[in-house]
């Protein structure tokens, strides 16, 4: 939402420059998601709306538990629930927290063609920063969790900034404060890295083989993470993807086409100038005016012309039909 | 205008007006649309105040382009049919390129080059005009898939490249051929410009007792 200085840059959009890296040194930190202790009170989705101010108008319930129904410029997270049944016939509740996963190799930042309308900083939060957006929407192209949303009323985009204003002066995040069964967590990558690797053993002991943490490599990691029950199938979970990583297409379009094209351009018109100083202008000249007067004189000794009323003539120096 | 006598209309006055207005959109989508595609590039969008204002602007700017071209294709696309002549046009190209003329096949009133030029931007200006729709987020953004949006979004940064590409060549043919340009501000040619760069044209408006741009009295004969 805004630059917070007091934290360093590690990426900054559309940026050929280094970002300023002083300060050499700082934690890379992550929210840690247990869906297995998550109960779907929606406590955390309260307490971002009100510590971000963020007040979506009253929109339509469409009967189920997911309210309301997407993320939206004011709905930066969103429980989404799902009802799973395993092949033994057991239903199970799979509520996960959606919302920006922090990529560490993040596919809107990538994308994003405004300078400094998306940064990352050291710790690892993906933030954007609203004076600097354009509204091209190019974020939500490049993003593989489909999470940024463009607002309607200034065209700026928006998505969790995982509270980078509270993680700043070193609070947790929002959603983490409020959470009352402990299944948000939020600490360094490394020290949330190793508790999940205790829950995952302890759902393992409970019969959930497949127990697993989700940081998926095809994004470097992200500094948003789940506890899954099922980390073999992420999809169960309302359309966790499998492998997420930013699009062939995107990596193609941003790659090496740029400055290729821009060399291009750049000798296209170097090539015009050169072959102006080595032939130079192409002009009509005095012999030419002389060979078209000919013509036209050698046409006025000749019977009048058609279109003033005769047929045409067929007897002109015209050329052999094609 | 001050036109010497004997002069030749190469363009009428709706063909220059639309000719300009293309012009105008193109330059604008140009300098809009590379602020976006390259970030040492960005700059350019101060041009237009702001990158909100260059992002806002430019498909509407596209828009008024495709109308606009519109008017161009139905103007020109009979003098731009395709013929044998063309192609042993081009294979002379070089002695076009080193400003000799003289052993080179006669052209209408557009050459191989000229056709080209046309026929490329008739092509590319569609695609962009259907892609741009695409990637258009403030509107469209619900219409299409997210993986088509990225398809749309790296088919209109080539196509936008190669539009550049071949605006580039045709600037540079009418600076490079004198006279060109004032053929599309004040519309005329004196007839030794066109004895030299399109003799077969001028030959059909002599015959017709024309004053151009189009012989008047369409024959098999003077078509070309
Ligand atoms: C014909 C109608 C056109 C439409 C509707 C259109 C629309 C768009 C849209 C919606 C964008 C995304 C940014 C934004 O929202 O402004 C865009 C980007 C762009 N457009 Fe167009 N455009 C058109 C024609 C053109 C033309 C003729 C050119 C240049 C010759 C051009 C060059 C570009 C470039 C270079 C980009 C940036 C692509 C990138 O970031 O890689 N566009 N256009
Ligand atoms: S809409 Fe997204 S991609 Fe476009 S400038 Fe804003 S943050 Fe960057």
């Amino acid at each position: 939402m805004t630059n917070y200085q007091s934290q360093n840059y590690i990426r900054i959009s559309a940026t050929t420059i280094t970002p300023p890296v002083a300060r050499n040194y700082e934690a890379s930190m992550a929210k840690l998601i247990d869906v297995s202790r998550c109960i779907g009170c929606k406590a955390c989705q309260a307490a971002c709306m009100e510590w971000n101010n963020l007040r979506q108008p009253v929109g339509l319930f469409d009967g189920t538990l997911k309210n309301p129904p997407d993320l939206d410029p004011e709905v930066w997270t969103l429980m989404r629930f799902a009802e799973y049944e395993d092949d033994k016939g057991n239903l199970e509740w799979l509520i996960r927290k959606d919302g920006c996963m922090h990529c560490e190799d993040p596919g809107c930042l990538k994308a994003c063609p405004a300078p400094g309308a998306i940064v990352q900083y050291e710790n690892g939060i993906v933030d954007f920063i609203s004076e600097n957006c354009i509204g091209c929407g190019y974020c939500l192209k490049g993003c593989p969790f489909n999470i940024p949303r463009i607002s309607e009323v200034d065209l700026k985009s928006y998505k969790c900034t995982l509270c980078s204003d509270r993680v700043a002066v070193n609070l947790e995040p929002a959603c983490v404060k409020a959470c009352p069964t402990g299944a948000i967590l939020f600490g360094t990558k490394k020290n949330m890295t190793d508790w999940a690797g205790e829950r995952v053993e302890d759902l393992k002991s409970r019969g959930y083989e497949h127990a697993g943490l989700y940081d998926p490599p095809g994004v470097s990691g992200t500094h948003v993470m789940y506890v899954l029950q099922h980390a073999d199938k992420p999809t169960i979970y309302s359309n966790l993807p499998d492998n997420p990583r930013i699009s062939p297409t995107v990596d193609f379009w941003k790659g090496l086409i740029k400055p290729v094209s821009l060399a291009g351009i750049a000798a296209a018109a170097i090539a015009g100038f050169m072959h102006w100083v080595i032939a130079g202008p192409n002009e009509a000249q005095p012999e030419d005016e002389d060979a078209a007067e000919h013509l036209i004189e050698a046409k006025a000794k000749s019977p009048p012309p058609p279109g003033g009323g005769g047929k045409p003539q067929r007897t002109e120096p015209v050329e052999p039909p094609v | 205008m001050t036109r010497p006598p004997g002069a030749l209309t190469r363009n009428d006055t709706v063909t220059r007006i639309n000719h300009w207005i293309t012009a105008a959109c193109f330059i604008l989508l140009t300098v809009s649309g590379l602020s976006m595609f390259d970030p040492l590039l960005y700059w350019m969008s101060n041009l237009f105040g702001s990158g909100q204002w260059a992002r806002g602007a430019h498909p509407w700017i596209g828009i008024v382009l495709f109308v606009s071209y519109t008017g161009l294709v139905i103007q020109f696309w009979r003098d731009n049919m395709w013929n044998r002549d063309d192609i042993a046009w081009m294979k002379k190209i070089d002695r076009v390129l080193a400003n000799d003329e003289e052993d080179v096949p006669e052209v209408g009133r557009f050459n191989a080059g000229q056709k080209f030029v046309f026929w490329s931007m008739a092509l590319l200006i569609p695609i962009l005009l259907i892609t741009g729709l695409i990637i258009w987020q403030t509107y469209f953004w619900t219409w299409t898939s997210i993986p088509t949006q990225r398809a749309g979004l790296l088919i209109h940064s080539l196509c936008a490249i190669a539009a550049i590409l071949i605006w580039i060549v045709h600037v540079y043919a009418a600076i490079w051929v004198r006279g060109s340009m004032r053929a599309m501000t004040q519309g005329y040619v004196t007839p030794g410009w066109a004895w030299r760069h399109h003799r077969k044209w001028f030959r059909s408006l002599v015959a017709t007792g024309s004053n151009g741009p189009r012989p008047n009295v369409v024959t098999r004969e003077t078509r070309e």
